[in-house]
């Protein structure tokens, strides 16, 4: 039969909603502290981060341009919770097509609102990061409101690029299992440090030689997307100044074509999922 | 019949599996056999085709592994054919299994509308429908709690509740409308009689045939992915019930007939209740077989016996004339004709084979011996959901809890 189509996922809507509570409600159902967690969580690893890169190593922040902010804690956080929103989603989705074997195999409805309803509910927190952290500039004196529609743009293009990859892993992982370990245990942890998320991007340098030969790091680096949204997300919030309009297109044809890339596998391999599993 | 009149329309459709050799899917396999894991492809179905009409139930049989729930699974579009087409005109509804995306950690009503909605239905409809779900269920008291404190009947009853309030054109049902108790049965049977009375669709695969042959307006028989024959249900039924004896007959022990041939068994017909039944009656019928026997020279004091098997050759009742003392005394050449009656048909549901034989006076010496030649089938009846192989009419009391 014909492969999910656009409309389908459209009138899906009370089913993706549904589906995004599951997982938000299954998350924390059972625990004492239920939804606290999504706050104690990434307040855990700030602590944890700033105690080892700030602490002990010393690691400098910048001076936010606009803001005057030199706070290593505030630093960290402004791109490491877009990191966690695509590392978490990219993590999870691996699963969502694994862990619904019973219902793929048994009910008809369009595949794709897996990985997307577990991105929305990753965004739940995102966005409940992103507040908390709104609040905390303005504690520090900072009034980020100000900055908001810039923000709000880079979230919209972080989800649209971070879904594009969750579909397509999501459905190789049903084909390829190892997919789940190369990417969860490696892949993702390598990931974060060669992000400019605890140092910063002058850090870099320009050039390094390498066995004889000259590498353009600093430049291979800023071909990384989400490099690029995390020094977005902070120009944004720390330095409270607006990405140069490059950067912005520079995200939006990174988000485009891993949305359209991630549709174009997904549909391909989706039919034949019900055998798979 | 005009196209408009046509729900689902399976035109030559064929769908492919892959049977891997072994369950390995790894890099590591990928890498070194230059490409994944070998394996057999294997033929679910081949090249079916039928044309379900609007209002009707269309019954689909065939043995285990006959492809019936590839082929429902892929008119539900769960699985994509790997040739032909299927085209569905209706919100299809199928209750392949109940229940599946039941979140355990949710309560029953938070479960009922995300599995409405796994089914399609719009949270507007799941609200309006909301509490004849759960009144259909009959869990008003637990809607609340977490479905992993639910009983598996319980789990059961809220899946079909859901599946049948979605208010679909077609639906789609293998094998689930034995779940639950008795009452709830009943609520399901009605509830079902009351969906065809609407004049929807309803595609069916089941392994009863009496409850096939009540309900279904059109039966196709399939037999190793492909369609062996289409039509009346009657016809179709019989036919499949004779190639199961001979399935599962591979040392040609059932049908075998000897004799010396001064008789000949013609042929036996049923009755249930006074009437002509095929071969099919309840639990409790009152049950007739009708010896249709000729007698080639004259016999003196002949016996006519059966004898009742179950298909794994459980002897269920081995009776005669001369044991249920009836003398037929000379009988001249030509035909006559034996009633062997049941008064009330107390073994369960199952497919049961009669053997018929024409001896002379002592039983020993066989004119016709036609063994487990008869099939017929037992329906559930009024026995509903007892083991084994005959019902005790047994009941149960309460002296002191």
């Amino acid at each position: 039969m014909s492969n999910t189509t656009l409309t389908e996922i459209v009138h899906s809507t009370d089913l993706i909603k549904n589906l995004t509570l599951r997982e938000l409600r299954g998350k924390y159902r059972s625990s004492v502290l239920g939804w606290l967690w999504s706050l104690l969580n990434p307040l855990s690893t700030i602590l944890t981060y700033w105690f080892v890169f700030g602490l002990i190593l010393q690691l400098p922040a910048t001076v936010g341009t606009e803001t005057g902010l030199d706070n290593f804690p505030v630093y960290l956080m402004c791109g490491l919770f877009p990191w966690a929103f695509f590392s978490s989603c990219v993590n999870g989705s691996m699963g969502v097509i694994v862990g619904n074997a019973a219902l793929i195999k048994k009910v008809y409805f369009p595949r794709a609102v897996l990985p997307l309803s577990y991105v929305l509910s990753i965004l739940v927190n995102f966005c409940i990061e992103m507040t908390v952290l709104i609040v905390l500039l303005a504690l520090f004196g900072v009034n980020a409101l100000v900055v908001l529609p810039w923000l709000l743009i880079l979230m919209i293009m972080l989800v649209i690029f971070t879904l594009g990859i969750s579909m397509a892993v999501s459905v190789l992982n049903a084909y390829l299992r190892d997919l789940q370990h190369l990417i969860g245990s490696v892949l993702l942890q390598v990931m974060f440090y060669l992000n400019p998320i605890v140092y910063r991007i002058t850090d870099v340098p320009q050039n390094v030689n390498l066995l004889g030969f000259s590498v353009p790091l600093r430049a291979i680096y800023l071909k990384n997307p989400m490099a690029r949204f995390v020094m977005a997300f902070r120009r944004v919030l720390y330095d409270g100044a607006a990405p140069p309009l490059k950067d912005f297109a520079f995200l939006g044809a990174a988000s485009v074509a891993s949305i359209v890339l991630g549709w174009m596998l997904f549909s391909r391999l989706e039919w034949r999922m019900a055998e798979e599993l | 019949m005009s196209d408009d009149d046509i729900v689902i329309r399976v035109d030559n459709v064929s769908k492919r599996f892959r049977l891997y050799h072994e369950l390995n899917r790894s890099l590591k396999a990928t890498v070194f056999r230059q490409g994944r894991a070998k394996y057999e492809e294997f033929w679910a179905l081949q090249n079916v085709s039928f044309e379900v009409p609007r209002g009707t139930t269309y019954g689909l049989i065939g043995q285990n592994g006959s492809g019936k729930s590839t082929l429902l699974k892929c008119i539900a579009k769960i699985l994509r054919p790997d040739g032909g087409t299927i085209t569905v005109d209706g919100k299809i509804s199928a209750l392949l299994e109940l229940g599946a995306g039941f979140h355990p950690e949710l309560s029953g009503r938070d479960n009922v509308f995300l599995n409405a909605a796994i089914l399609g239905l719009s949270e507007k409809d799941v609200k309006k429908s909301f509490d004849n779900i759960v009144e259909f269920a009959g869990l008003e008291q637990f809607i609340d709690t977490p479905v992993k404190n639910y009983s598996s009947g319980m789990y059961v009853r809220l899946g079909f509740s859901v599946a049948i309030n979605v208010d679909p054109d077609i639906l789609l049902v293998d094998e689930v409308l034995a779940v639950g108790d008795e009452t709830f049965q009943r609520k399901c049977s009605e509830k079902f009689a009351q969906f065809r009375a609407e004049g929807k669709t309803v595609v069916l695969v089941s392994h009863g045939m009496g409850s096939m042959r009540m309900l279904c307006t059109e039966v196709a028989l399939l037999e190793h992915g492909r369609m062996l024959t289409k039509g009346e249900p009657d016809d179709v039924i019989q036919e499949y019930l004779g190639d199961v004896v001979e399935e599962r007959d591979p040392d040609g022990e059932f049908g075998q007939r000897w004799g010396s041939g001064e008789a000949t068994i013609e042929s036996v017909e049923f009755f249930a209740n006074g009437k002509p039944v095929g071969s099919h009656a309840n639990c409790g019928d009152r049950l007739v077989a009708r010896l249709h026997l000729r007698a080639n020279e004259r016999l003196n004091h002949p016996v006519v016996g059966v004898v009742v098997t179950t298909m794994e050759g459980v002897h269920v009742n081995g009776t005669n004339t001369r044991l249920g003392s009836v003398d037929l005394g000379i009988v001249e050449p030509g035909q006559f004709t034996i009633d062997w009656e049941v008064p009330r048909l107390d073994i369960l549901r199952g497919v049961y084979l009669l053997s018929v034989a024409v001896t002379d006076e002592t039983t020993l010496g066989h004119y016709d011996y036609r063994q487990r030649s008869f099939p017929f089938t037992v329906e559930i009846g009024d026995a509903l959901f007892e083991e084994g192989v005959m019902t005790l009419r047994s009941s149960w009391s309460v002296i002191d809890v």
